[in-house]
């Protein structure tokens, strides 16, 4: 067990943790829920830790999440958004990160455009680097939600079939939800324009369907990506209504389908073109509830890595009883 | 930890000592009104159920009961690290209420520092007692327990195991040796 809750120094990812770390995430992230739900909405456990959240790439919601997270337990926080910063004055990553070393931080939260870029600062600063998104490689914490959202739904996520709808190719969301679910033990698989879908993803275990009616009558969960609006431009979609018109969920559609299907969606989204209104605000949405999750997993996420010595909570946990 | 412990109070002495407790509590309260029960998690949340039920035999009321799972208002986060189990904290109205906070093992006094800073962020009791099954002193702050099941005068290299028959599935304090890796 005390390897389970060996996360090490950062989180970069979910394809190197074990499915019982995962769990150990998700499990903690339960009382974290309670929390958020109190009058005075805040644990002292960060108290005097300084974490930054450094953003080279616009995120409203995952920012603020953390933010909250990080101030429910007591954290000092930064915000440095890639705009404004020296960073357009052509300050390299590292050279950012060792500066604010050097005003003695705890944490960074690192979004960045470049895949890689998380586990490269991890490797080069001795403060706990929490991945919240890297290029086209992991977006764990998304992934943990995610996963946390469809335990509490079904309860349980071995099993259970997700499919995960739209742009894979480009999705860190995709790649982290895969990881993520595979290892909880259960069925994925991926639905999506040809072009949107990387060749040889079958050889994870991921099955694939082209189109989007027999992902709904195979599924218990529907994971719907944003579709970048870029990606037409890039010619990987003729257009907007054509990608609404083979792959968009729509409650006729979802009508169809041989049981009720949970909808997830990581936002912000595109309505009327990956997801109906309808859909997106009907009773079998958990977009809001995803939201509300984050902030407990992000929590968590925080909370175990914060510690720094993580082996030393199963001595204490042994000491039960009487260690106070 | 080693299964095999020096019996220190067995099933009836613990019964018995929570019947007392539950005395003094009603004598010092000048009866049940406005007491209101929080058992600090995972066995003093038990105890604090065993003691509710006694106020109810002699009084006739149920007293209001909340959980109290003080991990994250710690003060070793940094030392001891984080804890993967966090138990369910509930806690009911206690603004102007008379608290009886509920411990199994009152040591360092720590664990109670963490539970009061914790109770003031939910609200303004009239006042607040402690209760512990067990004290074995060794405190490391200026905190004493308003009513106390039993002293035990713990060796070094000892411990003191409460068990709760929920968790334990059994009634009974032990003395223990703490295995050394």
């Amino acid at each position: 067990m005390s390897a389970a809750i060996g996360f090490g120094k950062d989180l970069i990812g979910l394809e190197h943790l074990t499915a019982e770390q995962i769990r150990t995430i998700l499990d903690v992230a339960e009382p974290f829920k309670e929390v958020s739900e109190r009058a005075i909405k805040k644990v002292p456990a960060l108290r005097g830790k300084t974490i930054v959240n450094l953003f080279f790439e616009p995120s409203t919601r995952t920012r603020v999440s953390f933010e909250f997270a990080e101030k429910r337990l007591s954290a000092d926080t930064v915000n440095i958004a890639a705009m404004g910063s020296s960073v357009v004055k052509g300050e390299t990553l590292v050279d950012t990160a060792r500066n604010l070393e050097a005003m003695r931080i705890d944490m960074v939260v690192i979004r960045h455009s470049s895949s890689g870029a998380a586990r490269f600062l991890a490797e080069r600063i001795p403060s706990n680097v929490i991945n919240a998104g890297d290029g086209q490689h992991e977006h764990p914490t998304q992934a943990l939600l995610d996963l946390l959202t469809v335990r509490d739904r079904l309860g349980r996520i071995e099993g259970v079939r997700v499919c995960i709808a739209g742009d894979i190719l480009h999705s860190r969301v995709a790649r982290s939800n895969i990881w993520g679910l595979l290892k909880l033990g259960a069925e994925v698989a991926v639905c999506g324009p040809p072009t949107l879908v990387p060749p040889g993803i079958h050889e994870l275990g991921v099955c694939v369907f082209r189109r989007l009616e027999e992902a709904i009558e195979w599924a218990d969960v529907l994971n719907v990506l944003r579709l970048q609006l870029e990606r037409m431009e890039a010619g990987y979609i003729p257009s907007l209504r054509e990608y609404n018109r083979h792959f968009g969920i729509t409650s006729a559609r979802l009508g169809r389908a041989p049981r009720d299907i949970l909808i997830l969606h990581p936002g912000p989204m595109n309505r009327g073109v990956e997801i109906d209104s309808d859909v997106a605000d009907g009773p079998h949405s958990v977009i809001l509830h995803q939201v509300t999750n984050g902030v407990a997993v992000r929590m968590a996420v925080l909370y175990l890595l914060a510690g720094g010595a993580p082996e030393r909570a199963e001595a204490a946990k042994r000491g039960t009883g009487d260690e106070s | 930890m080693a299964e095999e412990g020096r019996l220190v109070m067995d099933e009836r002495a613990v019964r018995r000592a929570i019947e007392r407790m539950a005395r003094e509590i009603l004598d010092r309260n000048g009866g049940a009104e406005d007491l209101v029960l929080i058992g600090i998690q995972r066995r003093g949340v038990e105890l604090a159920s065993l003691l509710a039920a006694e106020i109810q035999k002699a009084e006739g009321v149920e007293l209001p009961r909340g959980s109290l799972d003080i991990t994250l208002y710690r003060d070793d986060l940094s030392t001891i690290g984080p804890r993967p189990v966090i138990g369910e904290t509930h806690i009911p109205d206690i603004d102007g209420r008379n608290v009886v906070i509920v411990d199994d093992v009152c040591y360092t006094g720590r664990t109670v520092r963490a539970a009061l800073d914790e109770l003031s962020d939910f609200g303004r009791p009239a006042r607040i007692y402690l209760c512990a099954l067990v004290d074995r002193g060794g405190r490391e702050l200026p905190i004493q327990p308003d009513f106390v099941g039993r002293h035990v005068q713990v060796g070094p290299g000892e411990t003191v195991a409460v068990l709760v028959p929920e968790i334990d599935g059994r009634l009974a304090v032990e003395l223990r040796k703490v295995k050394r890796e």
